[in-house]
């Protein structure tokens, strides 16, 4: 399976200089997208940025005002959504409320050529491939929501579509059921292998089930890229926010490979900025390291804590030092490590920001 | 695929053209012939009418010569202030009773509360001209209670305020019911940790809080009364009013022109109320949309007792004058031989159109019925749920609200104008059952549509889109789904009509044919000859007709919840 | 405005309406095929419409009538208002004085009908062929309620003038003459007896003790009958039916004489079932259908038939005042609106 769009193999789904426009308001602008055959792609992006709006364009519920979708070769730009090539699940599973389980499932069948029988195995079939073998005669309103979108997955499925689609599918469940209920679309969308496309504003959901995350703002794409690229090498100051938590810290850069923040000089791939260029200096919590008193290692300094807060299997921190100014800093230590090093809030301890995990954005993005 | 593919092969950038589905042209195009059928059946009617008020009984434009002769015609122009002082004063005391009333049911914990409910009722089941033939009996110059009016006389204006606001009444009181329903108890709760008195907190929470409703309320209780014309035919002796004129100078002089006028005068006022009357409920939707407490009333003995007090006169005011309709009914000669017997039953000696226009009431509301809620729930789903199209679907939307701001009498008169002119084709059917049940579909039809929407819109939204994904054709999605989901709301909508259809005199007054009288025009004409005890016995034959089918809908409805509660439970 | 709504209009019929017009055209070829049905206007009492169906149609199977029933006025103005595109195709049991005003319109069809040599010269129409036949007459009258005018101290009314009396006032209704045929003889025979001037004055007085004025001809007795009212100035017929239910009513002549009318029957010109109008028409003047007149009519067209009808007032041919229906046709339009410029306001709601 390609997992980086540099395959030969021709993408199932390419989306080309694709707008959409509500009145005066621009929902999408010129986006292009790749989407290869069998892969899993998250749409990620905070509500309004135009993830849902790309959806119900490729699905043709909403048409996009100019640019291309094409499927599978075919150019599917204009067509109407019954004459496309896709299964969908939505957030409020959109079930029949007055047909029993078989009957929402065998609901697109009922439309073929298929024989009675045939339907009804294959029902069977999907009832079993979503975990519901046995709640095929009970109504939507019996069944819990977690069960509910198994049915609308299963539906979905029904006429082996080329396509799933999925808005938001999870979230209107709870928290543990949505936290199961993801495993298991994951593994049931490796074992048919359809192309799939979910819509999220759940970054856990996407780093965890994402073969590629397409992450939006403001009705453009900010980063293509695979869970630990875009968690890792956010390409921009929005991705390194929005997912994850991260420091920002302004600086600029002194010399190749030198930045200085707040008086204090790091080590940093300075990626051939000029000297002189105002920079943001971005570190995750988690990757700011603590280190034992024979300190050698780079970008390392002396800090205060200044404040801890409990989260169950780690403290997060608030650390501060003369070294960066006044600029607070958020470190992530170990119930462990803080019970070793005997850290507390007005103690001070030697922390290191590895050059390996430390992003610069040009400008102050703050 | 070729013509899609050719045109995205065009310079990026370009504009989608979506092409269309065959649901998309089957949905538009069904869209579009209702629209006609709203654009047929109220703007056209409306348009010539308005042109008619303009000419001479030629024909030819003499501009605003009808309405200079209307405004130096005393007797005519005084009705504007006749309709305008009734329609406030009947107002006044509707809304107050009703106001009284809904508080009662609503806020105490008054004894009977179901059946101070189910009374209420009761004028919805009969004629408007109901409560003015029973006023005769009771007020009237033979009267039984007529010492009560001290010598005044119960035809005029104080037959038309006490008849109007019978009928009116159920009207105005579900809307009050409704906004004293939705109240947050926590306000009472901070009243009362604030020790406000009772008196301080129902003016600072309760009335405030009903503010909309009551206001709302007013609008409708005015435009029903200062439109209706069966109270004031009846009671109204010489006591003219604006819809009594538009009759008068119709059916008893032929003046076309001069009717024309007195329909744009009564839709003025009409048309405004209704305008005041969608902004100030758009402004209470706002106040709705807050999370409330339901607020449980406590037993207080005073209140309860001195509200019981209350509704019992009220109530037996309506059964009283349901009752002397029916008594007088069965009286063989009023007020000299009180025997009891049938004889006035015999509609077939009398004018109306006799047993045929009860039948033929029954079969117009039936037909009202079906062909309405088809139509209008059709309607409704396809503007609701229609796929793009934004623009043809406001126009359909904004058609489809004009019919409740235009008075019956009006729009029956339109309907003379447009459809019995032979210039239009379908002239053919003037006189025909297929026009009253047009006219009656038309005229109620904005109530209709607002009730499928809402049900429409508590649907999943994207039924249709699965659908579309699953290749499912819309109109079997609409009707395994759609119209299942939505039968109770779609059995009220066919209830209304036929109501309705059962009790309306003022849009089909103009338009019944020998051959198409109906019950509720028979009241009338039989009132007129001055048989009014007939006219109370069929009164009272549409009433019971209208008490059985609403039996009838309450039995399907239950049997109904009954039978899909496996799939209703929420 | 005139260009614009004529372009409109044909706007409208040549494209919105086209579709629905094929279907209700085809809707309404498939109907028309059925036995011969004539639309028939009259101001005839209701209750008397079944019976006159009946015996017509007993001797002529395959015509089917139609009524179209409303007060003479009505019936009239209705008439008028369709001149240009008649519905009616017979018009049996109007007011004589609409029918010459129709005449005079050319609205009418003449037609000899078989036997109109029977009937009594007044109750025919003067040209040849005659455009319109009588059938009885109708004769105006005094209902008077015993019961009420007791309790009210109300003397008996033995004259028109008497009418006029401050004690009746709010006492008496009578029938709207623009609606009614029965309130314009009274009002058409008060000017012919009093002159135009008394009969105004009178009237102007009359006007003073008007209770209400009715719609219907018959609602003012019907009204008596029932002691809604003491006294209603309406028709003969009318009070003998009322009385023979039962009701306390004295029928009362004035002794200034009666206004009249005859019920009248005619062709409407144009109508396309001619034959079947035709015969229609030749029932109408049959002994038989006399016969059937005189059930509430004490004087009817074929001489010889005219029975005393129970509770009528005695005397009452020789009260009928001699009427110049002529005069009264050709004044008519401008009778009706000098009485609706004086007293209108006092009109119920029609």
């Amino acid at each position: 399976m390609p997992m980086d769009g540099t395959a030969a193999a021709p993408a199932y789904l390419r989306i080309t200089d694709v707008t959409k426009m509500f009145g005066d308001f621009t929902a999408l602008k010129d986006v292009s997208l790749e989407v290869n055959e069998g892969e899993f792609v998250c749409f990620l992006g905070p509500s309004g940025c135009g993830k849902t709006t790309l959806l119900r364009a490729i699905a043709g519920l909403d048409i996009q005002t100019a640019g291309k979708v094409e499927q599978a070769g075919a150019d599917i730009s204009a067509l109407p959504p019954a004459e496309r090539d896709f299964g969908i699940v939505f957030q409020s599973y959109a079930l029949f409320p007055n047909m029993t389980v078989r009957r929402n499932v065998a609901y697109g069948l009922e439309n073929t050529k298929m024989a009675k029988a045939d339907i009804e195995k294959r029902v069977t079939e999907l009832l079993e491939l979503v975990g519901l073998p046995d709640q095929g005669d009970k109504y939507p309103a019996q069944l819990s929501g977690g069960q509910q979108q198994r049915v609308a997955l299963a539906r979905a499925l029904a006429m082996s579509p080329g396509l799933l689609l999925l808005d938001e599918p999870l979230s209107a469940l709870d928290a543990k059921v949505r936290v199961h209920l993801r495993a298991e679309i994951k593994d049931l969308q490796q074992r048919i292998g359809v192309t799939t496309i979910m819509v999220t504003h759940d970054q856990e959901e996407a780093l965890t089930m994402a073969d590629r995350i397409v992450v939006m703002n403001q009705g453009v794409i900010e980063q293509v890229g695979t869970p630990q690229d875009i968690y890792g090498r956010p390409a921009t100051a929005f991705v390194a926010d929005f997912i994850g938590t991260m420091n920002f810290v302004p600086g600029s850069v002194i010399a190749d490979g030198r930045v200085s923040v707040g008086g204090t000089e790091l080590t940093v791939d300075t990626e051939g900025r000029a000297p002189g260029t105002v920079v943001t200096v971005a570190i995750r919590p988690e990757d700011v390291a603590v280190h034992d008193a024979d300190m050698s290692s780079e970008n390392a300094f002396e800090v205060t804590v200044q404040h801890m807060e409990f989260l169950g299997s780690f403290y997060r921190a608030e650390i501060g030092s003369g070294a960066f100014a006044d600029h607070v800093v958020q470190a992530d230590f170990s119930v462990n490590l803080v019970r070793r090093n005997d850290l507390k809030v007005g103690g001070t301890t030697r922390v290191s920001f590895p050059p390996a995990f430390i992003r610069l954005f040009t400008g102050d993005v703050r | 695929m070729s013509g899609a593919a050719t045109a995205a092969a065009a310079a990026p950038g370009a504009r989608i053209k979506p092409r269309m589905g065959r649901d998309d042209w089957i949905m538009r195009g069904a869209m579009v012939a209702i629209g006609l059928f709203l654009v047929l059946g109220v703007l056209l009617p409306l348009y010539t009418m308005m042109s008619k008020s303009l000419e001479d009984s030629d024909g030819a434009f003499v501009g605003l010569a009808n309405y200079v002769e209307y405004f130096s015609t005393p007797a005519l122009f005084y009705s504007i202030y006749n309709s305008l002082w009734i329609s406030v004063l009947s107002t006044v005391i509707v809304l107050v009773t009703a106001f009284i009333y809904g508080y009662a049911l609503t806020r105490t914990c008054m004894p009977f509360k179901g059946f101070f409910r189910m009374v209420t009722l009761v004028p919805l089941l009969t004629p408007s001209l109901l409560g003015g033939i029973s006023l005769v009996y009771w007020f009237g110059n033979q009267g039984v209670a007529k010492e009560l009016l001290l010598g005044e006389s119960i035809y005029g204006p104080i037959g038309i305020v006490i008849g109007s606001s019978y009928w009116v009444f159920p009207h105005a009181l579900m809307i009050v019911i409704t906004a004293l329903a939705v109240t947050d108890a926590r306000l009472y709760e901070a009243a009362e940790a604030l020790r406000a008195s009772k008196v301080r907190t129902f003016f600072t929470v309760t009335l405030p809080g009903a503010k909309y409703g009551l206001i709302s309320a007013a609008f409708v209780i005015f435009t029903l009364v200062f439109t209706d014309f069966g109270v004031p035919k009846v009671i109204g002796g010489s006591y003219n009013m604006l819809a009594t004129d538009i009759y008068k100078q119709v059916i008893g002089q032929q003046n076309f022109q001069m009717g024309a006028v007195v329909s744009v005068v009564l839709l003025i006022p009409a048309v405004l109320a209704f305008a005041v009357d969608r902004l100030v409920q758009r402004k209470q939707v706002a106040l709705l949309s807050a999370r409330a407490v339901p607020l449980v009333p406590t037993p207080e003995p005073v209140r309860d007792w001195s509200m019981f007090a209350f509704c019992s006169v009220v109530a037996a005011i309506i059964i009283c004058m349901l009752g002397m309709a029916q008594y007088a009914a069965l009286v063989t000669f009023w007020p000299y031989n009180l025997e009891l017997s049938l004889n006035n039953y015999n509609f077939d000696v009398m004018d109306g159109g006799g047993w045929e226009a009860y039948f033929n009431s029954i079969r117009m509301s039936l037909y009202t019925a079906a062909a309405g809620t088809l139509i209008i729930f059709f309607g409704a789903y396809l503007m609701e749920k229609g796929r793009g199209f934004q623009g043809g679907r406001t126009a359909f939307h904004m058609a489809a609200i004009v019919p409740l701001a235009v008075p019956g009498m009006v729009l029956g008169l339109s309907y003379i104008f447009f459809f019995n002119s032979p210039h239009n084709p379908l002239n053919g059917i003037y006189g025909t059952m297929l026009i009253l049940v047009l006219v009656t579909v038309v005229h109620f039809y904005t109530v209709s549509h607002l009730t499928a929407v809402t049900a429409l819109k508590q649907m999943d939204a994207e039924f249709e889109s699965v659908s579309a994904s699953l290749k499912a054709p819309f109109y079997r999605t609409f009707l395994r789904v759609t119209v299942p989901v939505c039968m109770p709301a779609i059995l009220d909508i066919s209830m209304y009509l036929f109501l309705n259809a059962m009790t309306t005199v003022s849009a089909v007054v103009f338009l019944y044919s020998s051959d198409t009288t109906l019950a509720s025009v028979a009241v009338l004409n039989m009132d007129d000859a001055g048989d009014i005890a007939p006219a109370a016995a069929m009164a009272m034959m549409i009433a019971y007709t209208c008490a059985g089918a609403r039996l009838l809908h309450a039995l399907l409805t239950r049997g109904l919840a009954r039978t899909t509660q496996a799939w209703r439970r929420r | 405005m005139v260009f614009c709504k004529n372009s409109v209009m044909r706007w409208v019929s040549r494209s919105t309406m086209a579709v629905a017009f094929c279907a209700v055209a085809a809707g309404l070829a498939g109907k028309a095929q059925a036995a011969t049905e004539l639309t028939v206007y009259t101001a005839v009492e209701a209750e008397d419409l079944k019976t006159y169906a009946k015996a017509f149609e007993k001797e002529y199977p395959d015509i089917k009538i139609k009524w179209v029933r409303d007060s003479t006025g009505i019936v009239t103005a209705k008439l008028l208002a369709e001149k240009e595109n008649p519905k009616a195709d017979v018009v049996w049991g109007l007011a004589a004085t609409s029918l010459m005003l129709l005449k005079a319109e050319g609205m009418t069809e003449p037609y000899a009908p078989k036997g109109v040599e029977m009937l009594d010269k007044k109750f025919v129409d003067g040209a040849n062929p005659p455009h319109w036949t009588g059938m009885d007459a109708w004769i105006a009258s005094v209902c008077y309620n015993t019961v009420e005018a007791k309790k009210n101290n109300l003397p008996v009314p033995t004259s028109w003038k008497d009418l006029t009396n401050p004690v009746y006032k709010g006492h008496v209704a009578m029938p709207n003459p623009n609606s009614s045929g029965t309130g314009f003889l009274d009002v058409s025979s008060w000017l012919q007896m009093f002159g135009e001037e008394g009969g105004w004055q009178f009237m102007d007085a009359l006007h003073e003790n008007i209770a209400w004025y009715t719609h219907s001809g018959s609602k003012p007795c019907k009204q008596a009958a029932a002691g809604e009212v003491p006294i209603g100035i309406s028709f003969a017929f009318r009070g003998a039916k009322s009385k023979a239910q039962g009701a306390p009513l004295e029928i009362i002549l004035p002794s200034e004489g009666v206004g009249w009318d005859m019920e009248a029957t005619a062709i409407v010109k144009g109508t396309k079932k001619l034959d079947a109008a035709k015969k229609l028409v030749d029932f109408t003047i049959t002994k038989g259908a006399n016969v059937m007149y005189n059930k509430g009519y004490a004087v009817v067209a074929y001489p010889g038939v005219a029975k005393p009808v129970k509770f009528f007032p005695a005397g009452i041919t020789e009260a009928m005042i001699k009427n110049d229906f002529e005069w009264a046709a050709v004044n008519r339009k401008r009778i009706l609106t000098e009485w609706q410029k004086r007293y209108d306001s006092k009109s119920e709601p029609k």
